[in-house]
């Protein structure tokens, strides 16, 4: 046992951090061009450059082979960089569905174009009233000439206006809630009879509203109606990766905060020194050490075998970061007083980030009913 | 990163678990495991047992019967000793006063006590509180003065945990009142039957005799008593005190009982389904356990870390430990006794009870008692608050 890691990866971990230092700290952000997309670009070759957009593909695909430590490194940093580039969407989800579920010439195809940066991907699986349920789906897909025809709509695609290729979640059989017959389906985003709405989110980053009228499918990964299992495994994996921007950003906030009352005088003293400030940053600590315990737990239990296990695991680290995170963020932003509340200083942008990755892939009361309706988190 | 065990490690975790499974006396785990209070003879039954095989004290220097085990062995030792209901070696001799005679003690002190004191033969007590110094234990104000050979001791302690029990007890001492408070104070030895120590029992909410008051009354203990030097007392408490910062957080412990709960809720029904059954109980259940697996996930980075760190600086992240440990030790108490219901409101005296039908499932009885019992594992040791401000010192530097 040990969480030490490898020298690539203390590489990895080298050339992430300083990427942020360089690239990503408040003020140079602040200046970042981000065209009309709302991302940068010109960040986006940086990142095909230092090779994290094939970071978990196969060397054959133009990546290099990494694993669920790999992204935590760089899902770690990008949180205290408060990235707004579409890698969770692009790699973690799109590359992973089309990783698990695609054949072997579509990936060769596509994912060396997204580990050189030429290729934006976006995972369109929530509609009006699916909430978080990966299995509640309504928008069909039908067969047709040889190919699949989907019509209905779905929901805040992260960076799905973006995106040049949708994998969108259809149903070609069974009832709205059923696990069987849900195929995973690769779109052209400038397909006819797709329409892509783009909203910024609350965050700084980007979703879109999407409509299916009759658009003609380029390919389904794997097969038509058995298409859920690998969407909970990548989404489970993308979890992971949130665990792990989000134990970055607490690391921001909780820093930041104890910086603040280290400096910040008032009634002629430091107001670290009055105790009550002292506890509540104390508290602050014990949830971010906590969390980063179960983000770790996450990345190590994302990849394992049995799916009630892998999805156990994830649902306990996401309920940690999710408590922790809660109160990291409202305790920083009360910490500092009014200077929290303004757009200028960057802690409310942390603490939003944190609130939006709270609700990503399952809520705190989602998770803890999905771990609630398990064995033991220490079944043997 | 890797957070699976070596074939090394794991076969050290099989080796404890059949170990502490197979040579204890069932009823004794199962009374460890159900909230029993164990007799003297038990304890020392128990501790003797772990002595035979060489690991009663395995964190004391290797000439003194320690192990060098890794951080990994001693954090699987704890592990499967809480998880199979053998209790822990006596606290007060092996990861107090033991490491400080080991440390601090004369060759003599060292010959005269280490042995007996592994073998549970000599029974110690710990006189460091006093009814005007808890929190602020180095205001403490117990004297000893010396007189030719002797070190002569007025004054009074208080929680003194087993005293009843107890041969000798280690006490804290002011010996030089005229400076600043942490450095007048001295680390004494006592026999318990000087005449001068008088025992008074304190009865605590549960209704249990653990601890204790202990008065000093011109109490003349011979001047080899003193470890160390005098006026350093301070420094070998603290040593001490840093003792055992991994064993702390009592994972295994929580495990067991969470385990427990899972039976007992299991049989317990509530209307046509089981208390288990029960989606909010199942959901309180399962916020227990995220917790207590994020605790054991910190205590294994803080377990990885003692690897690298030179010995006796602690991680900060250790001093949540006690925190967690402690809040989720209490937690588990609460939970216990809910799912007890109706049936923890007898109260049912141990001795008394043993011959009585039981009243509801199984041990309801020590349901309500133990859950009181256990507010005290956020008090003892240095307090929660305590820990909250060592914890700001470390971050804040205030």
């Amino acid at each position: 046992m040990d969480f030490d890691l490898s020298d690539d990866q203390r590489l990895l971990r080298e050339s992430v951090d300083r990427l942020i230092a360089d690239r990503y700290a408040f003020e140079a952000r602040r200046r970042h061009d981000l065209g009309t997309e709302g991302w940068s670009r010109d960040l986006w070759n940086t990142f095909a450059e230092l090779g994290l957009l094939g970071l978990p593909f196969a060397e054959e695909h133009g990546g290099f082979g990494g694993g669920p430590v790999e992204t935590m490194i760089v899902m770690e940093a990008f949180g205290r960089g408060l990235v707004r580039e579409p890698y969770l969407a692009t790699v973690i989800l799109g590359g992973g569905l089309l990783r698990r579920a695609g054949a072997a010439d579509l990936q060769a195809a596509l994912l060396p174009q997204v580990a050189q940066g030429k290729l934006l991907l976006a995972f369109a699986q929530v509609e009006r009233h699916s909430r978080y349920e990966l299995n509640d789906v309504t928008t069909t897909a039908r067969e047709a000439e040889g190919g699949w025809v989907l019509d209905g709509a779905k929901s805040v695609v992260l960076h799905g206006d973006s995106a040049d290729k949708l994998i969108v979640t259809a149903r070609t059989g069974g009832g709205r809630f059923d696990r069987d017959g849900i195929g995973l389906f690769l779109v052209d985003a400038n397909a006819k009879g797709l329409t892509r709405h783009g909203v910024p989110t609350q965050d700084g980053l980007r979703c879109a509203e999407i409509t299916l009228a009759g658009v003609r499918a380029e390919a389904v990964l794997g097969d038509p109606g058995g298409g859920l299992e690998a969407a909970e495994a990548v989404v489970d994996e993308a979890i992971a990766a949130i665990c792990a921007e989000a134990v970055g950003l607490m690391t921001c906030m909780h820093d930041i905060t104890v910086d603040y009352l280290k400096t910040r005088k008032q009634f002629g003293r430091a107001i670290g020194e009055f105790q009550v400030l002292q506890h509540r940053s104390v508290d602050m600590f014990v949830e971010l050490e906590q969390a980063r315990s179960m983000a770790m737990f996450a990345t190590v239990m994302a990849t394992d075998p049995d799916p009630a296990t892998r999805r156990r695991a994830v649902s306990a680290a996401k309920v940690q970061i999710g408590r922790s995170g809660r109160h990291i963020g409202q305790e920083a932003v009360q910490l500092h007083g009014g200077i929290a509340m303004t757009m200028e200083y960057k802690v409310g942008h942390y603490f939003k980030r944190m609130t939006m990755l709270e609700g990503l892939f399952g809520d705190t009361d989602r998770h803890l009913a999905q771990v609630a309706s398990g064995e033991s988190l220490f079944a043997a | 990163m890797d957070l699976a065990f070596t074939a090394e490690e794991l076969a050290f975790r099989d080796e404890a678990r059949r170990f502490f499974r197979t040579e204890f006396p069932e009823a004794l785990r199962r009374k460890v495991l159900e909230g029993g209070h164990l007799s003297r003879e038990e304890i020392v039954q128990s501790q003797r047992i772990l002595n035979a095989r060489g690991w009663a004290v395995p964190n004391w220097p290797r000439a003194w019967g320690g192990q060098d085990w890794s951080p990994v062995q001693l954090y699987f030792y704890q592990d499967e000793m809480q998880q199979a209901g053998v209790p822990s070696p006596l606290g007060f001799n092996t990861s107090m006063v033991g490491p400080v005679i080991a440390q601090f003690g004369s060759q003599a002190q060292k010959e005269r006590f280490l042995p007996a004191t592994a073998n549970l033969d000599i029974w110690w007590c710990q006189g460091f509180s006093e009814p005007g110094a808890g929190s602020d234990l180095a205001s403490l104000r117990t004297a000893a003065r010396r007189e030719g050979e002797q070190w002569v001791i007025n004054g009074q302690k208080t929680w003194t945990t087993l005293a009843q029990h107890a041969d000798w007890i280690f006490v804290l001492c002011r010996t030089d009142g005229a400076v600043k408070k942490q450095e007048g104070i001295s680390f004494i030895l006592a026999d318990m039957r000087t005449p001068g120590i008088t025992v008074r029992p304190i009865q605590t909410i549960d209704g249990g005799h653990e601890v204790n008051e202990v008065f000093f009354d011109d109490v003349r203990v011979p001047a080899e008593n003193l470890v160390g030097q005098e006026n350093k007392g301070w420094d070998y408490a603290k040593f001490l005190l840093g003792n055992e910062r991994t064993g702390i957080a009592r994972v295994g412990l929580s495990k067991a009982r969470l385990q427990r709960i899972r039976a007992l809720a299991a049989a317990e029904r509530v209307g046509e389904r089981a208390v288990l059954d029960d989606p909010k109980f199942r959901e309180k259940l399962a916020a227990t356990e995220i917790e207590l697996k994020a605790l054991e996930m910190t205590q294994l980075r803080v377990v990885a870390d003692e690897r690298r760190r030179e010995k006796g600086r602690p991680n900060p992240a250790s001093s949540i430990l006690k925190l967690k440990g402690s809040q989720i030790q209490q937690a588990t108490t609460e939970l216990l006794m809910e799912v007890v219901g109706p049936y923890a409101l007898p109260y049912v005296p141990e001795e008394e009870g043993r011959n009585e039908p039981e009243i509801g499932p199984h041990d309801a009885a020590v349901a309500a008692p133990s859950y009181f019992n256990n507010r005290k594992v956020s008090i003892y040791g240095g307090s929660n608050e305590i820990q909250h401000n060592i914890i700001a010192k470390a971050i804040l530097g205030f």
